[in-house]
C-alpha cells in the first residue's frame, strides 16, 4: 500500500521541487536522484507483491474523489483557456461536454457511490508499473541533456525546461495512479492527466505545427474521455450504489452489463492507444522533443490504452463488439505497417509501428481468449522497451547528424558505431527472432488460429509481419552499409548520457533470456486468475529460442578470423575506377558521386493511398462496436 | 584438389571488337559447342570470375576498364584474348585512339588467333588457360602455406 | 531422439542431397535447351572451386553476415527435420534471409544494393503465403509441430489444394527460378550483375551456395508435408514439384518485381485464404 501510494506521490512531489529548482544542477541532480529512487520503488514493489496475486485496498475514496473533480475542472478551466487563445473551439467544446458529463455525475450521482477497494494491485499492473517505472525514469534521465542540446541547437525555442519536467514527473504520477486505481473514476482522473500532459508536451515548441498537433492530440482523447465519462454514468446509473465502478466488480458482473461500458471505455482505448482512425494525432506529436516521443508516444502512455483493453479482455472475449474492436486493431496494424514502408523520417517509421503494434495488442484484446491476453501483455513487455530504445537512439543520431531520415543514415556502422549498434539491437527487437516481439506475434498467431472467426485475423497478422520485415530491414541495411570513406562523429559526443542507451540494450536482450521468468511468474498467473486457464510456449521452444540467441551472440566472435589476409577491393561498378569516397567520372567525364536508396513504393504504400480507406474502415468498425454493444444491452 | 580447372567462370569484355569475336564466344554457349560440358559459366561479374576473356584492342577509352575489371578478379585468373584484334590492335592499330593488344594493359596467359576466332579456337584457348589456371593455382597454394608458416613462426617468435 | 537424429542426418546429408539436385537441375536444364550440360557432380566443382579462391571483400563484414546465413539457415533446416515448430522454423528462415539481405546492404555497392531490395521485396511477397501455408497444414493436422504433421494420415493435399498452390508459386520465388528471380539473376546475368551476390566472392559465396542447397532441401521438405500421409506418393510430388519448377523456369521469362509482390499476396489471398475458409467454415475443420 505504501510503495503504491509513494510511487504516485513521490514523483507528483519531484515535479513541484522541479518546478521551483532554478539552478541547471539541481534540476540535474533532482532529476537523476529521483529517477533512480522511482525505478528502485517499481522493482521493491515487485519484489513485494510480485507473487502476491491480486491485492485490494480499501482506501477511502471521500475526500479524494473532490479533490481529483476538483483538479479536473481546474484543468478544464486551463484548457478552455488555451482554447480561447489559440481559437481552437472544437477544443473548447469538447472540454464543455466533458465537464458537464463530470459535473452530472457528481451532482446526480456522487452522493450515492461508494467505492470501497480503490487501489489494487495485481501481476498487469506490476509490469505496468515495472516499465512506468524503470523506462520512465531512464528516459527523464535521457531527456537532462537531451533538453539541453535541444536548446542549443534551437535558439528560437523559449526554454521551459522547468515546465517540461515538471509535466514529465506529474505524468509519471498519473500513470502509476492510472494503473493502480481499482475504482473507475479515479482511472478516469489519472487517464484525463496524461491526456493533458500530452498536449502541454507536444506543443512544448510553441510553433505553429506544435500547437496544432498539440490541439489535435487534445481533441482526439477528449473524444476518449467523453466517452469514459459517459460509460462512468452509465455504470452509475445502473448500480447506484457504485459498486460496479470498481474495476474488479464491472469485470465480474458479466457481459450483459458489462459490455456496453467496456466498448465505451474500449474506446477511450482506441484514442489514446492512437488506433486508426485516430492515428493522425500520434504521428502530429513527432513534433515534440524526442524523448516525450519515447515516453510519452511509444512505451507508456499509449500503453494506457492498450492497459485498458486488455484489462475488459475477458468481457469482449466471445462478443461481437469485441470482435469488431479487434478488428479495428487487426486493419490498424495491417494498414500502419504499410505506410511505415513508404516513411523515410525516421520518427515517422517508428511512430506508425507504434500505431501497428497497439493494433496488434488490441487485436489480441478484442478476441480475447487466454493464448492472445498472454500474446497482448509481452507485446506491451517488449514493444516498449525496444521502442523507448530506438526513439532514444535516433534522438541521439538526429543531435550529432542533423537530421531524422534514414536516408542519412547511411553507414551509421562507421560513424556512431555505438549507437548504431545499439539502434540495430532494437530494430532487431522489433521483428527478428528470437527477440521480443516476434515471440508476442508468434504467440498471437497460434492464438488466432485457435480463437472462433480467427483467420481474419491470422491473415492480416501474415501480411502485416511481411510488410514489417520489409521496412525495418531496410532500415537496419542503411546502418549496416560500410561506407569507410565516412569520418566517426561519435567520439566528440562523451556529453550524451549513455547510461539509459546502455541500459534499455541490456533489457532487450535480458528479456528474451528472461522472458520464460516473467511468462510464469507475471503472466501466467495473471491469466490463469482470470480465465482458469493459461497459455505459454512449450519449454522445448523456449530452449530453442534461447539457442539461437546464443547462437546470435556468439556469431559476431567470427569477426576474430575474417581480419587476416583479406584482400579489399571497392565495390564493383562496371569497370569504372571509383575514389575512396566512390566518386567515379560517368560519361561526359562528369564525375559523380555513387548513392543508393531504399525502396519506398510510395505508390503501393504510400500515406495518400492507404490512410483514408484504413481510417474509413476502423471507423466504421467502432460504430458497429457500439452497435452490437448497443444490441447486447 | 584442384577444383578450378573443373569450374572455370568467365568474364567476356569487349574492349573495342567489331563484334565478330563476340558472337563467336556467345556461339561457344549455343547447344553446338555448349561450354558448360565443361563447367564453364559466362559470369557478368569480375568477382565471381577466374577467365577474363578479352576481344578486341584496347583504345584510350576502355583502357582503364580494362585494368580496373583485371584488378576486381581475384585470384588465380588468366586473361585469354580472342581474336587477332585483342592480340595486336588487328586491323585497327594504327588508329589514332588504339593503344594496341591486351598485353599492353594487363597480362595476357593465351593468344587465341583468328579474324574473328572460330569456336573450337576459342575453346581451345579456355582449355589451354585452364592448365595455366591450375599451374597458378598450385604456386598460389604453396605461397600461402608458406606465408602462413612465416606468420606462426613470427607470432611464435614474438 | 528422433528429433536429434532428424536434425544430424539434415546437417550432414543435406548439402550432399542439395548439391545433386542442383546438377541434376542443371543437367536437366541442358537438356530443355537442347544442350549436353556439365557433369551431375558440378556444383561441388563449382564450390570447391570457390573455396580455393582468393579471399576478396569489400568489407570484412560482409563475410560475418553471410556466416550468419548460412547458420541460421541450417538451424531452420535443423528445426524443420528435427519435427520441431512449423511458426519458429519459418521465422529462424526470415533471419537467415535478413542476414543475407545485410549482407549486400553492408558492402555498399550499387548492384548488391538493388539486389537487396528485391530480395526483401520478395520475403515481402512469400512471407503471408508461406505463414498460411504452416496454417493450413495446422488446420489439418491440428499441430504446428511437424513430427505431427508428418504422422498424420489426414490426407492433407486433399484438403489444401489451393494452399498447395499458392506454395508452389512462392517456391519459384524461394528456389530463385524464373519468373521470379529477380534478386539474383541466376541465369541471365546482365541485368543487375549478380544483385545481391555481386559483392560475395571465394569461399563467402561458396557459403552462399551451400546455403542455398540446404535451403532448397528444407524446401522440398516442406513440400513433402502436403502428402505426408504417404510418404511414396510424398516422395514422388517431390520430385514432380522439382521438376515442374524446372520447367517453369526454362520456358517464362523474368517479372518485374511488382509481379513478384502481386502473385505472392495475390495466391496468398486468392488460393491460401479462399482454400483455409473453405476448410475452417465449410468442412468445419478435419
Amino acid at each position: 500500500m505504501e510503495t503504491l501510494l509513494f510511487l504516485i506521490l513521490f514523483p507528483a512531489l519531484v515535479a513541484g521541487a522541479i518546478l521551483v529548482a532554478k539552478q541547471k544542477q539541481l534540476r540535474f541532480a533532482l532529476v537523476t536522484v529521483a529517477a533512480i529512487i522511482i525505478g528502485a520503488a517499481s522493482v521493491w514493489l515487485l519484489a513485494s507483491y510480485g507473487l502476491a496475486g491480486t491485492v485490494y485496498f480499501p482506501f477511502p475514496s471521500e475526500p479524494t474523489s473532490q479533490i481529483m473533480v476538483a483538479i479536473e475542472i481546474g484543468l478544464a478551466a486551463y484548457i478552455a483557456y488555451l482554447g480561447f487563445r489559440f481559437r481552437n473551439y472544437l477544443a473548447i467544446t469538447l472540454i464543455a461536454v466533458q465537464t458537464v458529463l463530470i459535473a452530472a455525475f457528481e451532482l446526480l450521482y456522487a452522493e450515492n457511490v461508494h467505492t470501497a477497494n480503490n487501489f489494487f494491485i495485481d501481476q498487469f499492473s506490476i509490469i505496468m508499473a515495472l516499465i512506468i517505472g524503470i523506462i520512465g525514469s531512464l528516459i527523464a534521465v535521457y531527456a537532462l541533456r537531451y533538453m539541453e542540446e535541444y536548446h542549443t541547437a534551437h535558439p528560437e525555442v523559449r526554454n521551459r525546461q522547468r515546465t517540461f519536467f515538471f509535466i514529465i514527473f506529474v505524468f509519471l504520477a498519473a500513470m502509476f495512479g492510472l494503473v493502480f486505481s481499482n475504482n473507475l473514476q479515479w482511472i478516469f482522473f489519472f487517464w484525463e492527466i496524461t491526456t493533458i500532459s500530452s498536449f502541454l508536451l507536444i506543443g512544448y515548441a510553441e510553433t505553429d505545427e506544435a500547437t496544432r498537433n498539440a490541439f489535435l492530440a487534445l481533441v482526439m482523447n477528449l473524444l476518449g474521455g467523453i466517452a469514459f465519462a459517459a460509460a462512468l454514468i452509465y455504470l452509475a446509473a445502473t448500480d447506484p450504489a457504485g459498486r460496479i465502478l470498481e474495476l474488479d466488480q464491472l469485470l465480474a458482473s458479466g457481459e450483459a452489463i458489462a459490455l456496453l461500458p467496456a466498448v465505451l471505455i474500449g474506446f477511450a482505448g482506441i484514442t489514446k492507444a492512437a488506433l486508426m482512425p485516430f492515428s493522425t494525432w500520434l504521428l502530429g506529436a513527432m513534433v515534440a522533443p524526442t524523448p516525450v516521443s519515447a515516453l510519452l508516444h511509444s512505451s507508456t502512455m499509449v500503453k494506457a490504452g492498450v492497459y485498458i483493453l486488455v484489462r475488459f479482455a475477458p468481457v469482449y472475449a466471445g462478443t461481437l463488439a469485441g470482435m469488431s474492436i479487434g478488428l479495428v486493431g487487426a486493419v490498424t496494424f495491417l494498414v500502419a505497417s504499410a505506410i511505415a514502408v513508404s516513411q523515410s523520417n525516421a520518427k515517422s517509421v517508428l511512430a506508425y509501428s507504434t500505431v501497428a503494434n497497439l493494433g496488434l495488442i488490441a487485436a489480441c484484446a478484442g478476441v480475447g481468449t487466454p493464448m492472445l491476453e498472454w500474446a497482448a501483455i509481452l507485446l506491451i513487455i517488449f514493444h516498449a522497451i525496444s521502442k523507448s530504445l530506438l526513439f532514444l537512439s535516433v534522438g541521439t543520431v538526429e543531435h550529432r547528424i542533423h537530421s531524422r531520415d534514414i536516408e542519412d543514415m547511411e553507414g551509421l556502422i562507421v560513424r556512431m558505431p555505438k549507437v548504431a549498434v545499439m539502434m540495430f539491437i532494437g530494430i532487431a527487437g522489433m521483428f527478428l527472432a528470437p527477440f521480443g516481439m516476434l515471440i508476442s506475434k508468434w504467440a498471437a498467431i497460434e492464438g488466432f488460429v485457435q480463437a472462433p472467426y480467427g483467420l481474419v485475423f491470422v491473415a492480416i497478422l501474415a501480411y502485416g509481419g511481411a510488410v514489417t520485415v520489409f521496412f525495418w530491414a531496410k532500415w537496419m541495411g542503411k546502418l549496416v552499409a560500410v561506407t569507410r570513406y565516412r569520418t566517426r562523429v561519435e567520439d566528440s559526443f562523451r556529453k550524451e548520457r549513455w547510461a539509459p542507451l546502455y541500459t534499455l540494450t541490456g533489457l532487450v536482450v535480458a528479456t528474451v533470456l528472461l522472458f520464460p521468468v516473467i511468462s510464469s511468474y507475471l503472466i501466467e498467473p495473471y491469466v490463469t486468475a482470470i480465465y482458469g486457464t493459461t497459455a505459454r510456449l512449450s519449454q522445448a521452444n523456449i530452449a530453442i529460442m534461447m539457442l539461437m540467441l546464443a547462437l546470435l551472440l556468439i556469431l559476431p566472435v567470427s569477426f576474430l578470423l575474417f581480419r587476416r589476409s583479406a584482400k579489399r577491393l571497392p565495390p564493383y561498378m562496371s569497370g569504372r575506377t571509383t575514389t575512396a569516397d566512390m566518386q567515379f567520372v560517368g560519361s561526359m567525364g562528369i564525375a559523380k558521386e555513387m548513392t543508393t536508396r531504399n525502396y519506398y513504393l510510395t505508390e503501393y504504400f504510400g500515406e495518400k493511398r492507404l490512410l483514408l480507406p484504413g481510417s474509413v474502415i476502423c471507423a466504421g468498425l467502432i460504430l458497429v462496436s457500439w452497435l452490437l454493444a448497443g444490441v447486447a444491452a | 584438389m584442384a577444383f578450378l580447372k573443373r569450374s572455370p567462370w568467365l568474364l567476356h569484355y569487349d574492349a573495342s571488337s567489331c563484334n565478330g569475336c563476340d558472337i563467336e564466344v556467345l556461339a561457344c554457349l549455343t547447344p553446338l559447342y555448349d561450354v558448360e560440358r565443361f563447367g564453364i559459366i559466362n559470369t557478368g561479374n569480375p568477382k565471381h570470375a577466374d577467365i577474363l576473356v578479352i576481344t578486341g584492342g584496347i583504345n584510350e577509352l576502355n583502357r582503364d576498364v580494362v585494368e580496373n575489371i583485371y584488378e576486381q578478379m581475384p585470384e588465380p585468373k588468366v586473361v585469354v584474348a580472342v581474336g587477332v584484334c585483342a592480340a595486336s590492335g588487328g586491323v585497327f592499330r594504327e588508329c589514332y585512339n588504339i593503344v594496341g593488344g591486351v598485353d599492353k594493359v594487363i597480362p595476357v596467359d593465351v593468344y587465341v588467333p583468328g579474324c574473328a576466332a572460330r569456336p573450337e579456337s576459342i575453346i581451345d584457348g579456355i582449355v589451354t588457360a585452364l592448365g595455366i589456371l591450375e599451374e597458378k593455382r598450385s604456386r598460389m597454394a604453396n605461397l600461402t602455406a608458406e606465408k602462413e608458416v612465416a606468420r606462426r613462426e613470427a607470432e611464435a617468435g614474438s | 531422439m528422433n528429433g536429434i537424429l532428424g536434425a544430424l542426418l539434415f546437417i550432414i546429408l543435406a548439402p550432399f542431397l542439395g548439391g545433386l539436385i542442383a546438377g541434376a537441375d542443371r543437367i536437366l536444364t541442358a537438356r530443355m535447351q537442347g544442350r549436353v550440360g556439365p557433369p551431375l557432380l558440378q556444383p561441388f566443382y563449382d564450390v570447391g572451386k570457390l573455396f580455393e579462391k582468393e579471399n576478396v571483400v569489400v568489407t570484412t563484414a560482409q563475410n560475418f553476415y553471410i556466416l550468419a546465413y548460412l547458420a541460421f539457415i541450417i538451424v531452420s533446416g535443423a528445426l524443420f527435420f528435427a519435427g520441431g515448430d512449423l511458426l519458429l522454423i519459418i521465422f529462424a528462415f526470415t533471419l537467415a534471409h535478413v542476414f543475407l539481405v545485410l549482407g549486400a546492404y553492408a558492402v555498399h555497392s550499387p548492384y548488391s544494393h538493388i539486389g537487396a531490395e528485391r530480395e526483401l521485396i520478395q520475403i515481402m511477397a512469400y512471407e503471408p503465403m508461406i505463414i498460411l501455408s504452416a496454417v493450413g497444414l495446422y488446420l489439418v493436422s491440428g499441430s504446428f509441430y511437424v513430427g505431427d504433421i508428418i504422422a498424420s494420415t489426414v490426407p492433407a493435399i486433399l484438403y489444401l489444394p489451393g494452399v498447395f498452390l499458392g506454395f508452389l508459386t512462392i517456391l519459384t520465388i524461394k528456389l530463385r527460378k524464373s519468373p521470379f528471380d529477380i534478386s539474383t539473376s541466376h541465369h541471365a546475368h546482365q541485368e543487375i550483375v549478380k544483385g545481391i551476390t555481386t559483392e560475395f566472392s571465394g569461399a563467402t559465396l561458396g557459403q552462399v551456395e551451400i546455403a542455398h542447397w540446404y535451403e532448397n532441401v528444407f524446401l522440398l521438405g516442406f513440400v513433402y508435408l502436403f502428402f505426408a500421409f504417404n510418404p511414396i506418393l510424398g516422395v514422388v510430388a517431390v520430385i514432380v514439384t522439382y521438376v515442374a519448377e524446372i520447367f517453369i523456369d526454362n520456358t517464362t521469362a523474368r517479372l518485374r518485381w511488382q509481379a513478384a509482390l502481386q502473385s505472392g499476396w495475390g495466391v496468398a489471398a486468392i488460393l491460401g485464404l479462399f482454400n483455409l475458409a473453405v476448410v475452417v467454415y465449410i468442412i468445419g475443420g478435419v
